[in-house]
């Protein structure tokens, strides 16, 4: 009885590992890469896994036959007293040895290949600043700039600089690369290959705690045709008209709540308001979501949003981090809303 | 018993000033606050350090409850920040090294055949600091909230711009007096191995376990400093805005990152090593064999404690450091794996073959080995830094340090506390309830942390206090829920064992398993002399080698009679212990007030507290080591020893030698 029980533990953790190979419905799954860059790591990881179950059941079923084979039988039971054996600590120290250093050969080959920044007329540059608790996305070359969701060409390569307006975070889209920190004051480059890559919208988040709301700051990046993200870049290069906005309507008095209200003092329109601290709001309606890509974009969740942000999201206004709760009466909100969806 | 108290009696004497008044009880509450004895010392750190294990075990299952199910809302995003920073930060500070703190003081000493540590009142010093730097850091939980940046603090998160309340601030002093506690024990371990083994007890007839300890505690003495700059650093960004750790004024935050994991990452093995020495010594006992490659699994010891300095940038593989930082870090890395495999297979080598007897201690040991070699390999996985970009900050390392520090540390520190109980305690613990104890334990560690695998692997970052079902992470989740349970019912199985055996406790007499080393020579529980008459040693396990020899076959054979009856009636005449004293409790008290006065900003308190510490100290200072004894005292005026200043600056570790002995070194 008591052999079955040793078993079942040691059988029950390698299923449960092997059990990570289900990979439905895991936008985040790293065993399951989607561009170049994450297949490449996960090339370097599978051999090494093999190594590391061989190595697991040889350890585990030592243990067992120790337990089980060279039981005590009664009291008079008296072994061989063996103080150890050179040859055998010699070999079980020089193959392992050997086998790292094998692994290692490889590893550092890739670390080589997987830090060099991609250079080139083709290459797409995009800026990622991390704030608490959401990720800003500029495209220098472009002129323009985006929230939570970064869009990219397939088969492209993306020249991806990473950093930090306040704390430190990690950028982590896991289907198309490994992450790397967004650090205040330096500059990262992480490279995205889309060669290949099956259009879509892939899943990300911060990896790096950065305080109260880490777990609400994803983000997502989406990877379209090259004529569906030519479409897109046009879009966001087109700066919104707000005076074309009929008089008395709700748009134009939500344009105006905007201002009263004090939102262009963290919030960027172009041409309209220049606040920084919060995500630039030019083309909001083009986005999918929103707050972190936690909150579909949708009039609801807008509506709950503008209620009372730091009650949908931790957030410390008080500190300056996060949206306050601005005390809008219905009709503001409403007003607020038909303006924010004329920002296509 | 009795003897043994009217030994260690004090005789205050009637001239002696009123700050040298000492205590006279070595009994009830006021003699566990002013003992020095490193026996009762061990029990008071083992006894806390059990306390905040169940503390941290708490925290653990509120976090488990908050990640049941995706989008949870049992806790605030807030609360569950400050359980996962206090649930790491107590596990690690509060728990496994000061567990491992209890069984260096109950048996380093003994097992090298000595009567206490060298210096036992700065060891009550490290006890109390030790305490009250517990007790400050938890304290934050009902003044205002408890630190929230993480066990690992990264700046400049901790700064005080993006964490305003004390919360972190808790956190700075709390590690500064846990420090000092730290280094404190640290040189009184490292004093107390070099100098006080018994005669014949060479470095390489000592103990697994007391090597060990000698690595950690130098791994400590070199390692908390570092933690103590950084944290020092943090405490001038905070309290004096300078700008360490500040990019907008030319400060770099990665530097906490460097400091904290030059210290961070020795300090895992400050955790581990000390469960690898007591499974050392648990294993050849039940396998009635020596331990294979004595020398072997000591060098493998201490070339972890090198190789552990030249790692620790594995923990930064995402900072962006470079391909040249990453890959030296990476191999380096993979290499430190090598002395951990050895040992691992001698460990096995040396049940093999042997006449293993699966009592509650050996199961720990087994279930240690093949737990940790689960945390092991995943550790080598990390070192493959490209795709540590992958693994790093997810659930997968979760994954593999519980490996290492639960299936590693914490399984050692149970088999530990099943092999030495009746040691300590005089009675043993049930091997019956210890055993579905195990299995339970075994069990819920496994359903709760070998999903922690898939989790990471699945895409779960770490310290999110909540998820999205989207994620595809409900099941794993759930799953670990329910082994945290499961961990939770074996510790209360643990408790029950006990309660159970206190009440129908037998003394199983000095030598209940038939082990191998000196602390089983002695009476259970151990007196407070420890030895009647000073050991002698000539073997490497040497206690067995009075019991047992080998025939021409190299098979074991029984030696006629038993030695250990006669030393165990011997009385011990004239031996001279340390004398109990109030002062290194008082000292340490002056640390928590000079701490609450800086996290409060109010420097007042800060002086006061220091001048506790330094009247204290000045006080202990004037207080000889060891109060003259009425039967040695003839012809000595009362200022005697009061009035030398060798005696009285320094500890004396010479107290602790039979009377004779010291007359002679005066």
């Amino acid at each position: 009885m008591n052999r079955l029980r040793r078993l079942a533990p040691a059988a029950a953790a390698l299923t449960l590992f092997l059990g990570a190979c289900s990979r439905e419905n895991q936008p985040q799954n790293v065993l399951d890469p989607e561009a170049p860059i994450a297949r490449q790591l996960d090339d370097l990881w599978d051999p090494v896994f093999g190594i590391a179950v061989v190595i697991f059941i040889l350890v585990q079923a030592l243990v067992l036959i120790v337990a089980i084979r060279f039981r005590r039988r009664g009291d008079d039971d008296n072994p061989k007293q063996i103080h150890g054996n050179n040859v055998l600590e010699f070999g079980w120290t020089i193959t392992p040895a050997l086998i790292l250093a094998f692994v290692g050969f490889f590893t550092v080959l890739n670390i080589g290949k997987l830090d060099a920044v991609p250079k080139g007329p083709d290459v797409l540059r995009v800026e990622v600043v991390g704030h608490q608790w959401w990720w800003e996305f500029a495209y220098p070359k472009q002129g323009f700039v985006t929230a939570n969701e970064m869009h990219i060409p397939v088969g492209s390569r993306i020249d991806v600089r990473i950093t930090s307006a306040d704390v430190i975070h990690s950028f982590w889209p896991p289907k198309l690369a490994g992450k790397l920190d967004a650090i205040p004051g330096r500059v990262n480059h992480l490279e995205i290959k889309t060669e290949g890559v099956e259009p879509g919208t892939y899943w990300g988040q911060c990896a790096e705690y950065c305080g109260l709301s880490h777990a609400n700051m994803r983000l997502k990046v989406v990877v379209h045709s090259q004529a569906g993200y030519g479409r897109w870049e046009a879009g966001q290069m087109r700066s919104p008209s707000l005076d074309d906005l009929a008089a008395e309507s709700a748009e134009a008095s939500g344009r105006d709540l905007f201002r009263t209200k004090g939102c262009g003092g963290c919030h960027a329109i172009d041409g309209y308001a220049a606040g920084k601290i919060g995500p630039n709001l030019s083309h909001f309606m083009s986005r999918k979501t929103f707050a972190g890509a936690i909150f579909p974009n949708n009039v609801e969740e807008l509506r709950a949003w503008l209620r009372n942000p730091p009650r949908q999201k931790p957030m410390m206004p008080n500190n300056g981090m996060g949206m306050p709760n601005l005390n809008l009466a219905e009709n503001e909100i409403s007003d607020l809303i038909a303006f924010l969806e004329t920002l296509r | 018993m009795a003897t043994v108290l009217e030994q260690t009696e004090v005789v205050v004497e009637p001239a002696a000033p009123p700050v040298l008044r000492r205590p006279k009880t070595t009994e009830g509450f006021w003699g566990w606050i002013t003992t020095v004895d490193h026996k009762r010392i061990g029990i008071l750190y083992g006894v806390t350090a059990f306390t905040f294990f169940l503390f941290g075990g708490v925290e653990a299952l509120l976090i488990r409850l908050q990640l049941a199910r995706p989008n949870g809302t049992f806790l605030s995003a807030d609360l569950y920040n400050q359980m996962f920073t206090m649930h790491g930060t107590t596990m690690i500070f509060l728990v496994v090294m000061p567990i491992s703190a209890a069984f260096f003081n109950y048996f380093a000493p003994i097992m090298i055949g000595a009567r206490d540590v060298a210096f036992p009142r700065l060891n009550a010093f490290s006890y109390w600091t030790f305490l009250f730097g517990a007790l400050l850091l938890n304290s934050s939980f009902i003044l205002g909230g408890a630190p929230n940046g993480g066990w690992f603090g990264y700046a400049p998160n901790t700064s005080i711009t993006f964490s305003p309340g004390h919360n972190i601030d808790f956190w700075v002093f709390g590690l500064q007096i846990l420090g000092i506690a730290s280094t404190v024990g640290a040189v009184n371990f490292i004093v107390t191995i070099l100098n006080l083994r018994a005669p014949g007890m060479e470095l390489f007839r000592m103990p697994v376990f007391v090597w060990m300890t000698l690595v950690a505690s130098f791994l400590l003495l070199f390692a908390m400093p570092i933690i103590t700059v950084a944290l020092f650093l943090l405490m001038f960004d905070r309290l004096f805005g300078a700008n360490f750790f500040n990019p907008a004024a030319g400060g770099d935050p990665v530097l906490w990152q460097h400091l904290f994991w030059l210290f961070g990452h020795p300090e895992v093995y400050i955790l581990i090593l000390p469960s690898m020495g007591i499974v050392s010594e648990i294993l050849p006992v039940f396998s009635r064999k020596p331990l294979f490659g004595y020398r072997v699994v000591v060098f493998s010891g201490i070339a972890i404690g090198f190789m552990g300095w030249g790692v620790w940038v594995h923990h930064m593989f995402a900072v962006g450091l470079g391909p040249w930082s990453v890959a030296a870090f990476s191999v380096s890395t993979m290499f430190i794996a090598v002395p951990t495999g050895v040992k691992i297979f001698n460990w096995l080598a040396t049940c093999w073959r042997g006449s293993v007897k699966l009592t509650v201690p050996m199961l720990f040991s087994l279930g240690f080995i093949a737990m940790f070699t689960i945390g092991g390999l995943s550790g080598v996985t990390h070192s493959i830094s490209p795709h540590d970009r992958q693994q790093t900050d997810t659930y997968y390392i979760v994954a593999h340090f519980h490996y290492v520090l639960f299936g590693g540390a914490l399984f050692g520190i149970m088999a530990g506390i099943y092999y030495w109980y009746p040691k300590v305690f005089g009675h043993m613990l049930s091997e019956k309830i210890g055993k579905v104890h195990f299995w339970l334990w075994l069990l819920g560690f496994n359903l709760t942390f070998a999903p922690f695998h898939m989790l990471g692997l699945q895409g779960m970052p770490r310290r999110i206090y909540t998820y999205d079902k989207g994620l595809g992470l409900d099941m794993w989740n759930l799953v670990a829920t329910i082994g945290a349970f499961v961990i939770a019912l074996s510790v209360l199985v643990f408790l029950y064992n006990v309660a159970h055996s206190r009440r129908f406790r037998t003394n199983p007499g000095p030598d209940p398993w038939d082990a191998r080393t000196l602390e089983w020579t002695i009476p259970s529980p151990v007196p407070a002399y420890n030895f009647a008459e000073q050991p002698e040693v000539h073997e490497l396990d040497d206690f067995w080698h009075r019991k047992y020899g080998e025939d021409a076959e190299g098979r074991m054979v029984k030696l006629a009679p038993p030695v250990t009856e006669g030393s165990l009636d011997l009385h011990a005449e004239g031996v001279h212990l340390p004398s109990p004293s109030y002062f290194p409790m008082v000292a340490s008290l002056g640390l928590p007030i000079m701490a609450y006065g800086m996290i409060y900003r109010t420097y007042a308190v800060v002086v006061l507290g220091a001048l506790t510490l330094i009247g204290a100290l000045y006080a202990w200072g004037l207080e000889p080591s060891t109060a003259p004894h009425d039967d040695h005292d003839d012809g000595h005026n009362p200022s005697h020893d009061a009035g030398r200043p060798e005696i009285a600056a320094a500890e004396e570790p010479a107290a602790i030698t039979v009377g004779d002995t010291e007359e002679s070194a005066e």
